[in-house]
Formats: C-alpha cells, structure tokens, sequence
C-alpha cells in the first residue's frame, strides 16, 4: 500500500488522544490488534479459529499477575503475556491443526473453554470478579505510565497512551511483515489450494501452526496491553463472546484485507460506546450484525470498497 | 476417599441423564450437518428455547390468551415446543441458511452463531441469567423407583427411556427405512439424487426442522431437571461440540454411543475427582485429537 497512506495514519494515531478520549482509542487499539491478529488466521491462512479469547485473555490474566503479584515492571509483564499466549497458541495449535475446516472451529471452541474454566477457578485468576486494581508502574522502571498531562484544559493519560500505540504498531508491523513475507505467500497458497501447497513439498502442518503461533502472540499482546489500559482481567476476556466478537470485527472489516481489521474494530467498539445505554440488547445487535454481514455484506467494509477500487487494501 | 458401589453408581445414572441430552444434540447436529453441510451454532440457543415453550406456556399462555386459568401441560409442550421450534427452524432454513448453501461452510456456523446471540441476547433481557424452575412436572413421573442397587427419580428414569426412543428411531429412519435411503444418497450426492427426481431442497428444508426440533424435545426433557435459563443453550452446545469432536459426525450411531458414554464418564468424574468433572469432556477430546484425530466414528473426508 501506499507509503503516504501509512505516514497519515501514523499520524491520525499520533495526534488523536488530543481529539478523542483516550481511553476509547486505546480500547480501540488494543482491540484492532487483536483482530489484525486474528486476520493473520483466517484471512490469511484460511483457518477459522472460535476460541481467540483464549490467548487474548490468558495474557491478560498473565500480564496482570506479573505486575501486580510480582511486581514487575509493565513492559516485562506485558512481555511474559505475550509469550505465553503464544506458547498457549502452540499448544492448541498443534491440536487444533489436526482437524480441518469446521472441526478446527470447534476444536478451538472447545479447547477456548478449558482456559475459561481455569480462569474460573484457579486460584490466582480471582474467579468471577477477575484480577482488579492492576497497577500499571513506570516503563522500565523510568516512565511513569499513570502520569496525566494537561493539555488545554484536558487531562490526557498521554504516556500510557503512547505506551499502547508503540504496541500497536510494533504488533501491525509483525503482522504485516509476516503477510508480506515468502512465508505469508505460502499461507495464502495453503488457503487457497491446501493439496496444491502439499503437493509442491511445503510441509502446511508446520505453516499453520507456525501462523496460528505467531497470531495467537499478537492476540496476547493485544491482551496484555488491554489488562494494563483498563486496569483489570475478567472473565470476560476469556469467554466465547470476545471470541465471537474478535470474529465479527474481522469480518465486517473485511476478511483478508490488511486495514479490515481495524475498520471493522473501530466499527464494533464505537458500536458499544455509543449504544452502551442499551443494556444488554447490544448482543441482540451484535448478532443481528452477524446475521446481515454472513448474508449481504460477506466481503466487509474495506473488501467492498477495495472491489469498487478494484485494487486490495 | 471411599468409592462405594451405590455413589459410583449414582453418579454414573445422573451422568447418564446427561448423556442423554448430549446424545440428542449432537445427533440433531450430525442430521444437519449430513445434508446442509453446517455447523448449526444455534442448536443451543433452540434447546434453550424449547425449554422456554414449556415454561412459558405453562406460566404465561394463559393470560396472554386471555384464559387464566389455561395451562400448556408437560405432556402438551412435548409436542408443541418441537412444533413451534421446527418450524422456525424451517423459515430459518428457508430465508437464510438456503443462501449460503454455494458459499464456504464457515459462513453457516457464523451465520447461526449470530442467530444465537440473537435468541440468547432476547431472553437475557427479558428473564433472570440465574433461572426459573419449572413447576408443571406431571405427577405420573414423581418419586422414585428402585433400581435394585438404587433409588432413582422416576423423571430422569423416563427422560433416559424416551430419549434413548427417540434416539434410536431417528437411527432407525435413516438407516433402515427407504426415507433414511433418500437422505443418506442425499448426503453422498445430492445432484444425483435431484436427477432421480426426489426433491432435495425440500428434503433439506424438513431435515434441518427435523434437527432443531430434536433440540426443542431435549429442552423440553431438561426443564423439569434444570432450572429454565437463557444462558442454558451456551453452556450446553460447546460441550456438545467437544462431543462431536469426539465422536466425528460422520455415524448417526457414533453420535449417539459417544453421547451417552461421555455423559456417563463426566458422572463418574464427580466420584473421583469432582473439580475435574466439568472439563473431562474437553481433556477427552484432547486426547482424542492426539491418538485418532478423525474422531472415534469419524472418517477422514
């Protein structure tokens, strides 16, 4: 894509905790990662996983721990979350891959769930009321991340904000890189023609796992990052409905295109800010939304709008 | 810990009760899944809302219809429920499901995972997420009888019987009746079986009512046991989803068998290890996937 298209969205990302509320865009960057994350799977490598939540939350129970219980500073914590979504991913990935297509869904659902029972009564999770209260220190140990700044007027949490954009952009450049890369080309090979990508001698077992690794990683940085943003892990993060919800985002954006994700994240989380007042018809809404994208709108905001281009964003 | 022959027992009976259930949806999921190629996520979300006829007609019909004194008994909402359940599966299939049938099959489960937030989302709002207890259990199926080496509640005793009929005469119709000849060479070839003359999307159509009304009878069978809530279906249908992993969906038989036996397993869990019995099924699958990954009746397609 365009070089200038990505110098202006740097910095759209840069400027706007001075024009939005800060708190929202980070809710927001922490979940586009984690739908770019998710789009590495099933965009790009065709593989459906329903039990995203997983890697998402495990790290931010993981993360929170760390900071909180052992105190350690926020970039390690957030460091030890991403690795073990990842060692995490690995584990059901290795399972997972040995089914395919709709078992893989439902191998990663169920598989999703034995975290959300350890979640729930672990004893170092704090089962339904999750990890409260976690602090989010100072940025090697130097930088305090709770530090507010006044600008005009307005109090802006701008370190931790910046803290979540650098994480952002270190976990979109890990992705891209890993689309854009002789590996990422095999994946697509594998999605679109699996016996083919065998038959040329790649070995797609170790492909998808190695995508499934790489995506269930930046699903915990995402995770991470979100436990030191809001301060807490929950169930929630855990649960089959951040699973769905990962789905939807990459699915309104747009499955397999590079800015659907984050489109489709903007979409859902301004979604739930806006229509917080409605309780818990969001789901009703949320649903409805699945229904009518599966039906009409299957190749998302940014897939249509690349089809009238008639070039891939 | 003392593993009397009576708790075990016990255990395994109520695990029973259970598999029973398991038995029923993922037979209903494997029917479906035969023909129309889908994963129906909002399998759960029907179990959920039959139970939810029977409730409601039994606490609100009446004064909705301006008859107070009006009560869908037990026996009544056996029927209905299926019925009203079939049949909305039925405009399901027809509106939405239809649409998709050139698409990748992913797009089915996506479309009836949001169906079930739909459903599940609409009762969360209007009803208590903790549950109601239905009250209208038929007096016949009160108490107990002896089992010889146990007292068991009558209830169960008939939910295990009628389940294991149902069970086994949808087995019986697919397998060994010309009808069941229809589906099952609809299954393997469906343009070969349109050429023959045999009308196949409407075949399609029943079948997936057929399925879902599978559902609504279990939710029926499960609201005297359980209390009625909205998040009932949820629970239950990725278990049942890990089951199917298990079993494969390939064998109607294979469903049910896997059904029962891990219903059982999770009973006995509760003797031995309690805190485990709510994930055995999970850590099954687990191994399952390690030793024979197409599933224990599964083929590899």
């Amino acid at each position: 894509m365009n070089r200038l298209v990505w110098i202006a969205l740097i910095i759209l990302g840069l400027l706007a905790p001075y024009v939005v509320y800060p708190v929202f865009m980070m809710k927001l960057l922490c979940f586009a990662l984690f739908a770019l994350a998710f789009n590495l799977l099933l965009g790009y490598t065709g593989l459906l996983s329903f039990g995203h939540a997983a890697f998402f939350g495990s790290a931010s129970y993981i993360t929170g721990h760390l900071v909180r219980n052992s105190g350690l500073t926020p970039e390690l914590g957030v460091l030890g979350g991403t690795l073990f979504a990842g060692l995490l991913g690995y584990v059901v990935g290795s399972l997972a891959i040995r089914r395919q297509g709709i078992y893989f869904a439902m191998v990663t659902l169920a598989l999703a769930q034995i975290v959300y029972f350890i979640a729930l009564k672990a004893p170092f999770t704090g089962g339904e009321d999750g990890l409260q209260g976690i602090p989010r220190g100072f940025l090697f140990g130097l930088i305090d991340l709770n530090r507010v700044y006044v600008v005009s007027g307005r109090p802006l949490g701008l370190n931790l904000y910046y803290f979540v954009f650098a994480m952002f952009c270190l976990g979109f450049w890990i992705i891209h890189r890993t689309i854009h890369s002789p590996f990422g080309q095999v994946l697509k090979g594998i999605r679109e023609n699996e016996p083919r990508a065998i038959s040329l001698g790649y070995r797609v077992d170790r492909f998808k796992l190695m995508a499934f690794v790489i995506s269930a990683a930046m699903a915990g940085l995402a995770g991470a990052t979100k436990s030191l943003v809001f301060q807490l892990s929950s169930l929630t993060d855990v649960s089959w409905h951040t699973s769905g919800e990962v789905v939807l985002m990459t699915l309104l954006g747009g499955v397999g295109t590079v800015l659907g994700p984050l489109v489709g994240a903007f979409t859902v989380v301004t979604l739930q800010s806006k229509l917080s007042s409605v309780g818990s018809w969001i789901t009703v809404i949320i649903g409805g939304i699945f229904v009518v994208c599966v039906l009409v709108f299957r190749r998302g905001f940014v897939g249509e709008l690349a089809r009238l281009l008639k070039r891939p964003l | 810990m003392e593993l009397s022959f009576q708790t075990v027992m016990s255990q395994v009976m109520l695990g029973l009760n259970n598999g029973v259930f398991y038995a029923i949806l993922s037979l209903g999921l494997a029917v479906i899944f035969g023909l129309l190629n889908i994963v129906n996520f909002v399998h759960g979300a029907l179990y959920m809302l039959g139970a939810y006829v029977a409730l409601l007609g039994y606490t609100m019909l009446g004064p909705l219809i301006g008859k107070p004194d009006f009560h869908l008994n037990y026996w009544a909402a056996l029927i209905v429920a299926p019925l009203v359940v079939g049949l909305l599966g039925i405009g399901v299939e027809r509106a939405m499901l239809r649409r998709l049938r050139k698409f990748d099959h992913l797009y089915g489960l996506l479309l009836t995972f949001g169906l079930a937030l739909i459903i599940q989302g609409v009762f969360t709002n209007y009803f208590n997420v903790s549950g109601d207890a239905y009250d209208a259990k038929p007096e016949a199926l009160e108490g107990a009888v002896n089992l010889g080496f146990m007292l068991f509640p009558k209830y169960r005793l008939w939910v295990i019987v009628i389940s294991l009929l149902v069970c086994f005469g949808t087995w019986f119709v697919i397998e060994r009746t010309k009808l069941g000849s229809y589906l099952r060479a609809g299954t393997e070839n469906p343009e070969l079986v349109k050429a023959f003359g045999v009308n196949v999307p409407l075949m399609i159509t029943l079948t997936y009512g057929y399925g879902v009304a599978l559902a609504a009878f279990a939710g029926v069978l499960a609201a005297p046991i359980y209390s009625v809530s909205p998040v009932m279906g949820s629970e239950m249908i990725i278990t049942v989803f890990a089951v199917v992993v298990i079993g494969g969906m390939g064998s109607i038989m294979g469903s049910i068998i896997t059904g029962l036996l891990l219903g059982m397993v999770e009973g006995f869990t509760k003797v031995v290890y309690a805190p485990a019995s709510s994930t055995v099924i999970f850590l099954i699958m687990v191994v399952v996937l390690l030793v024979k990954p197409t599933g224990l009746f599964g083929r590899e397609s």
